[in-house]
Parts: C-alpha cells; sequence; structure tokens
C-alpha cells in the first residue's frame, strides 16, 4: 500500500465515520437519557433519506435546502413514534423497549417501502469530477458531507454547553434521580432527546444517501457501526460518539486493504466486542 | 382450492409451524428461562441449516460435501454444531447486559450471514445449496406427511428436554439467577457457567429447527436468513405466546403463523398494482401487532408459572 493509497482510504473513512457519528450520537443520547438501546435508529435515518428525495423530487431543491426539511420531519417522526409507542413502557424494564423497537424499524422499512417501493434511488443523477490535489481524488459530495456534519456536530456542541434544556440533558444523562429532584422536566428532555436524535439520524441518512444509493435497507445496514461507535465510544458520551465514529470509519476503510471488502461490517463487530470486553465503559467513559 | 389442496396447505401450515415451535423452544430456554437475549435467530437457524444441507446432500465438485448422510446425522449435527458456535458466541458474551448482549448477537448473526454468503466453497455463497433430501423420500416418495411427523416429533423431543430442564435442580438455578442474580452469587453458583449453559442448550434447538427448515424446502440460500424474517418472527411468537412457558412458546408459534399466514391470504386479495408491496405491507402489520402485544398483554397468552 503505498501513502497515497493509504491516504486515500483515511479520507473515505473520515467520510463513513462522519456519517456513524451522527447515527452513533443519537443512539448513544437516547441510550443516556432514555436507558436503551434503540434498534430503529437505522430505518430512522433511511426514513429521513428518503423524507429528503421526497423534497428534492417535488420542489427540486438541492440536497442542502432539503436536508433541514428532512431534519425536521424525521424529528417530528421521531417524537409521534415516542408518544404513540415508546412513551408507554418508560416504566417497562429496558429489554421491552428492545423488542418494541425492533418492531418499530419493521415498521419504519415497510413504511418507506409502501411509499417509494423496494427500488434504488439517487438524489442527483450524473457524475461529479473529483478534486485532485496531490494524487488524492476528493469527491465534491464527500467535502459536502464532512463540512455539513462539523457545522451541525458544533451546533449540537452549543446547544448542550449554553442552553438550559442541553445542560438538562447532560444532567438526565448522567444522574436521572439526581435530575428529577433537581426539578428537570424528565419527560420534556425525554421529547427533545427524540427531536435531537430523529434530526442527527436523518442528516447521517441523507448524507449515506448521496454517497451511495437510496433503498429501504440504506440504514439498517449501518446499525453495527453505528453501535459499536457509540459504544466504542463510551454510551451516553455523544463526543465518543464522534471519536468512536470516526475509529469505526477508518479501521474499515484500511481493513478493505487486508481482508475481503464484503467482510467490512464484520470489523466493526470485532472493535465493539473487543472494546465490550477490555473496557465495557467505552474510552470515554460511558454511563452504566 | 379443492380438499386435497386444502389439506396439503393445512399439512405445510402445521409443518413450519412446528420448526418455529422448535425454535421459539429455543428461544425460551435462552430468554423464558435465563433472561439472555438473543437477536441472532437467525445465525444459529442458518448455521443448523447449513450443517444438515452440506452433510446429507449428494457429492458436489463445486463446494465442500455433500456427505450424502442420512437426515438423522444431519439433524444430531446441526444440534451440535450451533451449540459450539453458541459456546463459542457466549463464551466471549456471557458478561454483558442485556442491552450489549442484544447488539452483539445481531453482529453474530450479521456474521454468519457474511461467512455464508461469501465462503463459496463451504455454502456454494448466494447460488445455494439445492437437493437437500427429504425424508425417506425414496421410500413413501415425496409424502408431505412423513415431514409432519419429523417435525412433531422435534417439538415433542425439544418440549420433553426442555420441560424437564427447567423443572430440574439447574431450571430452578436459571429461575433465581435470572430473578436475583446477587442472591444467586452470594449462594455460591457459577453464574457465568450457568448462562453460558443455558445460551448453549437454547441454540441446539435453533439449529435444530434451521435443518428442518432445510428439509422441508430442500433448497436454501442467504436469502433465507435475512434479519427480518426467522428472528423477529420468533421473538413475537415467544412474547405473544407467554415467555417462561413452554406451552406458551409452541402456542405462540401457531398463533402468529396462522396470522403471518393469515395476512398472505388477504394481500394476494390487494389489486395487481399493490402486489410488490405486499411483503412490506405484512412486515408493517406484524411490527403493529408487538406493539399492541406489548401495550396490553405483555405476559402474553399463556404467563409464566412460577
Amino acid at each position: 500500500m503505498t501513502i497515497t493509497d493509504f491516504l486515500q482510504l483515511i479520507i473515505f473513512g473520515i467520510v463513513s465515520g462522519a456519517i456513524f457519528a451522527l447515527g452513533g450520537i443519537g443512539i448513544s443520547v437516547i441510550f443516556g437519557i432514555l436507558r436503551f438501546a434503540h434498534l430503529a435508529h437505522g430505518d430512522m435515518m433511511t426514513f429521513g433519506a428518503y423524507l429528503a428525495l421526497a423534497a428534492i423530487t417535488s420542489m427540486q431543491l438541492p440536497v442542502l435546502a432539503a436536508l433541514p426539511i428532512a431534519m425536521i420531519g424525521t424529528a417530528a417522526a421521531a417524537i409521534a413514534l415516542d408518544y404513540v409507542f415508546y412513551r408507554r413502557f418508560r416504566k417497562a424494564r429496558p429489554v421491552v423497549l428492545l423488542i418494541s423497537s425492533f418492531g418499530i424499524a419493521l415498521v419504519l422499512r415497510s413504511v418507506v417501502q409502501l411509499i417509494w417501493g423496494p427500488g434504488n434511488y439517487v438524489y442527483e443523477s450524473g457524475i461529479s469530477i473529483p478534486y485532485v490535489i496531490f494524487d488524492l481524488r476528493i469527491k465534491p459530495d464527500h467535502l459536502l458531507i464532512v463540512a455539513s456534519t462539523i457545522a451541525i456536530i458544533v451546533a449540537f456542541h452549543l446547544f448542550l454547553t449554553y442552553t438550559r434544556l442541553g445542560k438538562a440533558m447532560r444532567a438526565m444523562s448522567d444522574d436521572p434521580n439526581l435530575a428529577r429532584v433537581s426539578g428537570v422536566d424528565t419527560e420534556r428532555v425525554a421529547v427533545w432527546t427524540w427531536a435531537i436524535g430523529g434530526a442527527l439520524a436523518a442528516a447521517g441518512g441523507v448524507f449515506l444517501a448521496l454517497d451511495t444509493q437510496l433503498n429501504p435497507l440504506l440504514c439498517w445496514n449501518i446499525l453495527l457501526p453505528m453501535f459499536a461507535a457509540a459504544i466504542v465510544g463510551g454510551i451516553g458520551r455523544p463526543y465518543g460518539a464522534i471519536a468512536g465514529g470516526l475509529l469505526i470509519g477508518i479501521v474499515e476503510e484500511l481493513s478493505t486493504s487486508f481482508i475481503d471488502p464484503a467482510y467490512k461490517p464484520a470489523v466493526a463487530f470485532v472493535i465493539m466486542v473487543a472494546v465490550l470486553l477490555w473496557r465495557p465503559t467505552g474510552i470515554l467513559k460511558g454511563t452504566t | 382450492m379443492d380438499m386435497g389442496g386444502l389439506l396439503n396447505y393445512a399439512i405445510f401450515f402445521a409443518t413450519f409451524a412446528g420448526i418455529f415451535a422448535v425454535v421459539a423452544l429455543g428461544l425460551n430456554v435462552q430468554w423464558g428461562l435465563s433472561g439472555q437475549f438473543n437477536f441472532g435467530i437467525a445465525g444459529f437457524f442458518a448455521v443448523g441449516s447449513y450443517t444438515t444441507a452440506i452433510l446429507t446432500s449428494e457429492p458436489v465438485a463445486t463446494r465442500i460435501g455433500g456427505f450424502d448422510l442420512p437426515i438423522v446425522v444431519g439433524l444430531a449435527a446441526a444440534m451440535i454444531l450451533s451449540a459450539l458456535v453458541a459456546w463459542a458466541v457466549g463464551w466471549v458474551t456471557a458478561g454483558l447486559r442485556t442491552d450489549y448482549l442484544a447488539i452483539a448477537t445481531i453482529g453474530v448473526a450479521e456474521c454468519i450471514r457474511l461467512i455464508v454468503k461469501n465462503e463459496d466453497w463451504l455454502t456454494n455463497g448466494v447460488r445455494g445449496i439445492p437437493g437437500i433430501p427429504r425424508l425417506a423420500a425414496e421410500w413413501f416418495g415425496p409424502s408431505p406427511w412423513i415431514m409432519l411427523l419429523l417435525v412433531a416429533a422435534c417439538v415433542i423431543f425439544a418440549y420433553a428436554a426442555i420441560e424437564a430442564a427447567r423443572a430440574s435442580p439447574w431450571g430452578r438455578l436459571q429461575l433465581a439467577i435470572r430473578e436475583n442474580e446477587r442472591g444467586a452469587t452470594a449462594a455460591g453458583k457459577n453464574i457465568a457457567r450457568a448462562r453460558l449453559e443455558a445460551f448453549v442448550f437454547g441454540a441446539a434447538f435453533m439449529g435444530l429447527g434451521g435443518a428442518l427448515y432445510a428439509h422441508l424446502f430442500g433448497f436454501i440460500s442467504p436469502e433465507a436468513f435475512g434479519p427480518n424474517f426467522s428472528t423477529f418472527l420468533v421473538w413475537v411468537m415467544l412474547i405473544a405466546g407467554g415467555s417462561g412457558n413452554n406451552r406458551g412458546a409452541i402456542l405462540g408459534s401457531f398463533v402468529i403463523w396462522l396470522i403471518w399466514s393469515g395476512t398472505e391470504i388477504l394481500t394476494n386479495r390487494l389489486p395487481v398494482e399493490y402486489v410488490n408491496q405486499a411483503g412490506a405491507l405484512r412486515l408493517l402489520f406484524i411490527g403493529l401487532l408487538v406493539q399492541v402485544v406489548l401495550i396490553y398483554r405483555p405476559q402474553g397468552l399463556l404467563p409464566e408459572k412460577l
């Protein structure tokens, strides 16, 4: 492997890492605050990607203009799912929510398939010419994905650090009982958790669709690396999920030069299991 | 449909539901008895299917085997290999909490699916393995009754074995761990080992179910082991039937399989332009059904008797 190939793979890894991070943050925050592994997260991302497709085809919008529409729509859908289903299981054992969210994953996937059919779509057809810098090929779409992800994550960081609601979310993630007795409105925090998780999920879904093609299994297929990102980074730690996402994305891409690319998802799995065994709280210490 | 066709359909229905009952009983050991989450049922099911397919089919040049062995050998080997895989998995994951175990088992099933899809020398890849023998076809012709009897025997075997295990001191230890892990630890029990035993024991029956499936259809390919089909349906069956109750697991398998098959009859009446969407409509229905069960009857049709 030459140094150019190596750097090229790192670039691809950063792009998929950014997408894993957007999904992983949502998984991590939902786990930290609502205390369950949200198995429908991948399909929520797929749903967001198709919402953007609807905006692009019906209003002839560019992808970046469709992105906020998809984010708001998916946030609303996430809040609605919580209101109709998940909310009822807040007091139940976490396993009930696992099964429920697995069922919701099927519901979202079939809704996507009922509306848009099982086929493949792309947002914009045509070939985009990559920029060439020192023999490295960088696609315009990849620049767009990474730049938008950085912007979204900075906004998320400012929200968590400076707003009352962000502080309440961090408090609930650290210690739900302490947060409750300190007067945090836990139901309101739960609704906002879904809003943010859903919005970030939609962004991740749109970016993955931009990089590949839309199909009903689009983001179910990356559920494993996203959970790996959240777990590696320390579950309940959104900043950890960013680091975890980049790590998983880069290692997955680099692994393709040693092993059959078909086994890429298995790489994420191996890293995740290794972290679970060696350091169950993740690289940044997560909630237990 | 004439009477003969109806009877054949009923036999096929009962055979398929029986295969699910075997798998649901296996899950009931892992989840109902021992409280361990397994979302990788499809993986163990695939291990069982491919084991018996390789052992009992005719020799082929393009992949390992077949070894043309009797079906009984295939079924036994399917249970053993599935148990071995579960042992390897459980040995790594035994200490994980419920949510992590759920993710880890999804990962295991995914890895097994990748192997099945990509290792042509072993599984013939995406083309699948055809020509898996039906039971006693050389004596009775392809009679569906024989297969039904075999599946019924396996359901009875699984029920008897698991019920005996549940009533034994081993079963009480499992319950003790599930209900009060600290108490069981304080009583000097080896928790990790007991968990691993239950995980392996349950997986053996998932492998058996997979093997029966292979002999029912005579053909298997990676398509059949996607995440929707077996794993989720088996979970719905166990929960609707009543997790922790072996009769509930069997009842749930038949009821949910009846509902699942019934939705197919309904979607067949859809106008032609919607036929492609029938599969999605059925999945949507099952996904909503499990929410209804979890909200209104989380203990299932036949609740666990403690």
